[in-house]
């Protein structure tokens, strides 16, 4: 339990560290070499949970951040976390450790790579980690921005860019909505902490809010896992180098939505709605996916449809089971709970061999220069061992033996044909075309699994299309997908093992109220006799392989559905309308003129201020404890007048300027008959100042001559004027009328007693009111600075400007 | 700014600056019984640089007082800030400030409080932004 935060916060720390770091040792050492401990002391600080959770006890620990608000960084460890973290760190040393042989140290910008991927691991591991919500969501904003960012790594690509931008707009879209999702759970319950939610799924289900907060969650957690619609993103976001896609892009962010949706299982379960449309959209996007792909010909597009299809699987597996929830703990009920261990079996075994296929992919890529299936071919005799890690992961996608993805496949089936022969939540006729759909996607999932292994391996070899003679890579690059091809095997093999230490712990955490019953064990096992589901799998390698061998006749009917009509061409017309019409809205207020904004502004000021002090009844005129007034005071004013009368009508700057700091001076006059030495010297050096500012200004302003301007004009100009002046003298009386804040007359006391200063007002700026000071020069600071800045800019593009000509 | 031919004001200008320097460090130092502390001592200083501008051009200006006042401004923020962490360091809440009595060799019986220490960094962050203002505004090409 100890030092569990600063374990967590080790890739936030290490990502300060790179770029000094990288300055320093690369190009003499790669960076990733510095980079890659952190995953492993994760992964090994991680591991000695496991014995805790697989006890099946919780760890829960607290850590305020902002108490008054109730926001602390909360910590729940368990087993469907630590599932997660495990992947997470686990992929993360893997992928660091791939990514020093992928991408070179002479020719990247290796210190951004690292400082984004250190970004995205520790912020995902918050995602897994937080428990309360609105620390989760800033974690999940996090990874999006991250994810952003790693995909315009190659920021010089106008299809990075635009990848980014597409996986930016759309997870941020959902991130929102998931936002709002958690302020209705939070109105309904008055509480943040999931852990405390699950205490009150009786109060949630009944509320009215029930299935806003529902859909607008599912909605963050569909765009996060690229489900059907919003799954447009991920085939572009395969732009990142190729580290990044098997990471990020499939084994671990597009996953946040998953371990969402298993989180708040108990919370949403067991309502018809939570059931269809996790299960539903699921399915849609297992179907859709895996149709996809067969049109692909770039591999690492098809691997990111595969992936989309496979997400679905996972989806449609956690909202079957859901189902449990429905019935309740029992015998009925444990049925359907086995669908989501089978979510949770399935999400590791992704892991592994997707993040297999991803990094031979990526070699192919590094090695050849291409990965395009027409250009590729009879790769196996130059590069047996990819070939063989290649069959491995593709096999196991399609689920055969002796692979893992054959185990969570199976269990797949049953769960699916559980569910189509159940008779509840309106199931009825859809249960069979439930299965269907299920069982074809499979058949498709197949067919594209074989069309990676064997176009780009077996068959004729292209060498002309190559620039390159195809090579084995280098036994670094190999390493990471050989340890995750034995993994494949190896979790075939002795499936009960991660079972019992992992997958148990993660299946009671989602469905805490069936652990209590202890109806929560299942064995799994590669054989259960001729069951449906092994028919299945066997109809599925018939038809699969007989589609396979016909696939260039049949592969034209795929091209049928017009191109115009696909949701990426929706995407692109819509943010095109969007931009079109937000520039229309700006240009008509933003016109350039300094005097329209002034427009805004003081309009603004007379409509708010005014408009608050007549709604809250605030005017009031009290002129009774009014001193008299002495002929100082009637002489400086008759002063002030006279000056501002000459700003008015001077017909030269200059004569403006200088009546403008004589209005200032007898301010200061007035502050030094009021006895406010401090203000009086304030305002003295600052009018000093200003004035010379403005002479300054006039420097750069054009001849000053008289404009003749139309009546509306002047108009306008008028009525501003007065009302701005008419608003502000009425807040002064006002004020002055008022008591609403007890007197400062206290601080004199203070002022001397606490701080040791005979000065009240020097010792209200630096010590009662310090906090307000501090911030007042930062501002200042930051204002200084944009001043700078602007006319730094306006300055080196003016002789840019002029070096063009 | 141009070069001026004005005898009168180079002359005065080389007597009063040192005056009006002089003065904002008193007003600066005095700010903690007396009227005056960092922002007004800051604003003064930079008064005095102005004044030095007009007279003799912010190129000749900067030529000799070769700061970047960009970096006055942060150091002065930082300032501020840190004396703040030091509150907290004594276990007090962000910026608590205490005083004391010292006996100082030449000053004989002098009261210290850390809120001077604050105040520098005000009057650092007033005299970098403002000059930095006014040098870029200033900036003739």
């Amino acid at each position: 339990m100890a030092y569990f935060y600063q374990v967590i916060a080790l890739p936030f720390i290490t990502a300060v560290f790179v770029p000094f770091l990288h300055k320093r040792i690369n190009p003499r050492i790669h960076t990733g070499w510095f980079v890659l401990f952190v995953p492993l002391i994760l992964f090994c600080y991680l591991c000695s949970y496991i014995p805790i959770i697989s006890a099946g006890r919780i760890v829960h620990l607290n850590l305020p951040w902002i108490p008054s608000y109730g926001l602390n960084l909360t910590a729940h460890l368990d087993g469907l976390a630590l599932v997660f973290a495990l992947i997470i760190s686990g992929m993360g040393f893997l992928v660091t450790l791939y990514s020093i042989y992928y991408l070179s140290k002479f020719k990247e910008a290796l210190h951004n790579f690292y400082v984004y991927l250190l970004l995205f691991m520790g912020a995902m591991l918050g995602v897994v980690f937080a428990d309360n919500l609105f620390v989760l969501y800033v974690f999940w904003e996090i990874t999006s921005i991250s994810s952003f960012l790693l995909i315009a790594y190659w920021f010089e690509r106008e299809k990075s860019r635009s990848g980014a931008q597409k996986s930016l707009l759309i997870t941020v879209f959902g991130g929102l909505s998931m936002l709002a999702g958690f302020i209705l759970l939070f109105l309904i319950t008055g509480t943040a902490s999931i852990q405390a939610l699950m205490n009150k799924v009786e109060l949630i289900q009944s509320h009215p809010f029930f299935v806003p907060a529902m859909v607008l969650v599912l909605l963050g957690a569909f765009t996060k896992s690229a489900q059907f619609p919003f799954s447009i993103w991920l085939p572009d976001a395969m732009e990142a180098p190729t580290p990044i896609s098997a990471y990020l892009h499939s084994a671990t962010m597009v996953k946040a939505g998953i371990y969402l949706v298993a989180r708040l299982t108990l919370l949403f379960g067991g309502a018809a709605e939570w059931f269809w449309l996790v299960a539903g959209v699921g399915l849609v996007t297992l179907f859709y996916g895996s149709l996809n792909a067969l049109k692909q010909t770039d591999l690492k597009a098809l691997l990111a449809y595969s992936t989309i299809s496979q997400l679905g699987l996972i989806m449609s597996l956690l909202g079957l089971g859901s189902a449990a929830l429905y019935f309740g703990a029992g015998k009925e009920g444990t049925v359907y709970a086995i669908a989501i261990f089978a979510a949770i079996f399935h999400l590791v075994n992704h892991a592994t061999f997707k993040g297999c296929l991803f990094m031979v992919v990526g070699i192919i890529d590094h090695e050849l220069g291409t990965r395009s299936i027409r250009k590729l071919g009879g790769l196996m005799q130059a590069m047996p061992i990819s070939f063989l890690l290649t069959l491995t992961g593709s096999l196991a996608m399609a689920g055969l033996p002796p692979f893992n993805g054959f185990l969570s496949k199976e269990m797949f089936f049953a769960a699916v044909l559980k569910a189509g022969e159940m008779p509840f939540f309106q199931m009825g006729r859809w249960g069979s075309l439930l299965v269907f759909v299920a069982w074809l996607a499979s058949v498709f999932t197949f067919v594209y699994c074989l069309i990676i292994l064997c176009r780009t391996f077996l068959g004729k070899q292209h060498t002309e299309k190559l620039k390159k003679k195809p090579h084995e890579a280098s036994f670094g690059m190999l390493l990471s997908p050989i340890i995750l091809a034995a993994l494949v095997i190896i979790i075939f093999f002795y499936p009960n093992v991660l079972s019992r230490h992992l997958l148990q712990p993660a299946w009671e955490a989602v469905l805490p109220t069936f652990a209590g019953a202890a109806s929560l064990q299942y064995e799994i096992k590669p054989w259960h006799g001729f069951n449906a589901a092994l028919l299945m799998t066997i109809g599925v390698v018939l038809l699969g392989f007989f589609l396979y061998k016909t696939f260039l006749k049949w592969r034209r009917f795929l091209r049928l559905y017009p191109h115009r009509y696909t949701l990426n061409n929706l995407y692109i017309w819509l943010l095109e309308k969007t931009e079109v019409f937000s520039r229309a809205v700006t240009k008509r207020y933003m016109t350039g003129f300094a005097r329209d904004y002034l427009v805004y502004i003081l309009a603004f000021v007379i409509l708010v201020v005014g408009g608050a002090v007549y709604l809250f009844n605030g005017f009031t005129l009290d002129f009774s404890r009014n001193s008299a007034v002495s002929l100082y005071e009637i002489l400086l004013l008759l002063g002030m007048v006279s000056c501002a009368i000459t700003v008015l009508l001077s017909q030269s700057r200059l004569t403006s300027v200088i009546a403008v700091g004589g209005l200032g001076f007898m301010v200061v006059t007035f502050f030094v008959i009021f006895r406010a030495p401090d203000l009086a010297l304030t305002q003295l050096v600052v009018e000093t100042v200003t004035t010379v500012l403005l002479l300054l200004c006039i420097y750069h302003l054009p001849k000053f001559k008289k404009e003749k301007s139309p009546w509306r004009f002047k108009l306008v100009n008028g009525v501003i004027a007065i009302g701005v002046g008419t608003v502000m003298t009425l807040v002064a009386f006002s004020a002055y009328a008022h008591h609403l804040f007890p007197s400062i007359s206290g601080f004199y006391k203070n002022s001397y007693q606490l701080a040791g200063a005979k000065n009240i007002v020097n010792a209200i700026l630096v010590d009662f009111r310090g906090f307000d000071t501090m911030l007042e020069i930062l501002v200042l600071s930051m204002a200084g600075l944009g001043v700078y800045t602007l006319i730094k800019l306006c300055l080196t593009r003016r002789e840019e400007h002029e070096g063009s000509q | 700014m141009k070069e001026a031919n004005d005898v009168i004001l180079r002359t005065v200008s080389k007597a009063a600056v040192v005056i009006i320097l002089t003065f904002s460090i008193h007003l600066f130092i005095s700010g903690h019984h007396r009227p005056g502390g960092g922002f007004i001592g800051g604003l003064s200083f930079v008064a005095a640089i102005v004044l030095l501008f007009l007279v003799y051009g912010i190129d000749k200006v900067r030529r000799n007082i070769a700061v970047d006042f960009k970096k006055v401004a942060g150091i002065g923020v930082l300032i501020s800030v840190f004396t703040g962490v030091g509150g907290m360091l004594a276990g007090k809440n962000f910026l608590y400030q205490t005083f004391g009595q010292v006996h100082l060799p030449v000053f004989g019986q002098t009261e210290l409080a850390t809120a001077v220490l604050f105040d520098v960094g005000v009057a650092l962050a007033v005299i970098g932004t403002s000059l930095t203002i006014i040098m870029s505004i200033g900036d003739d090409r």
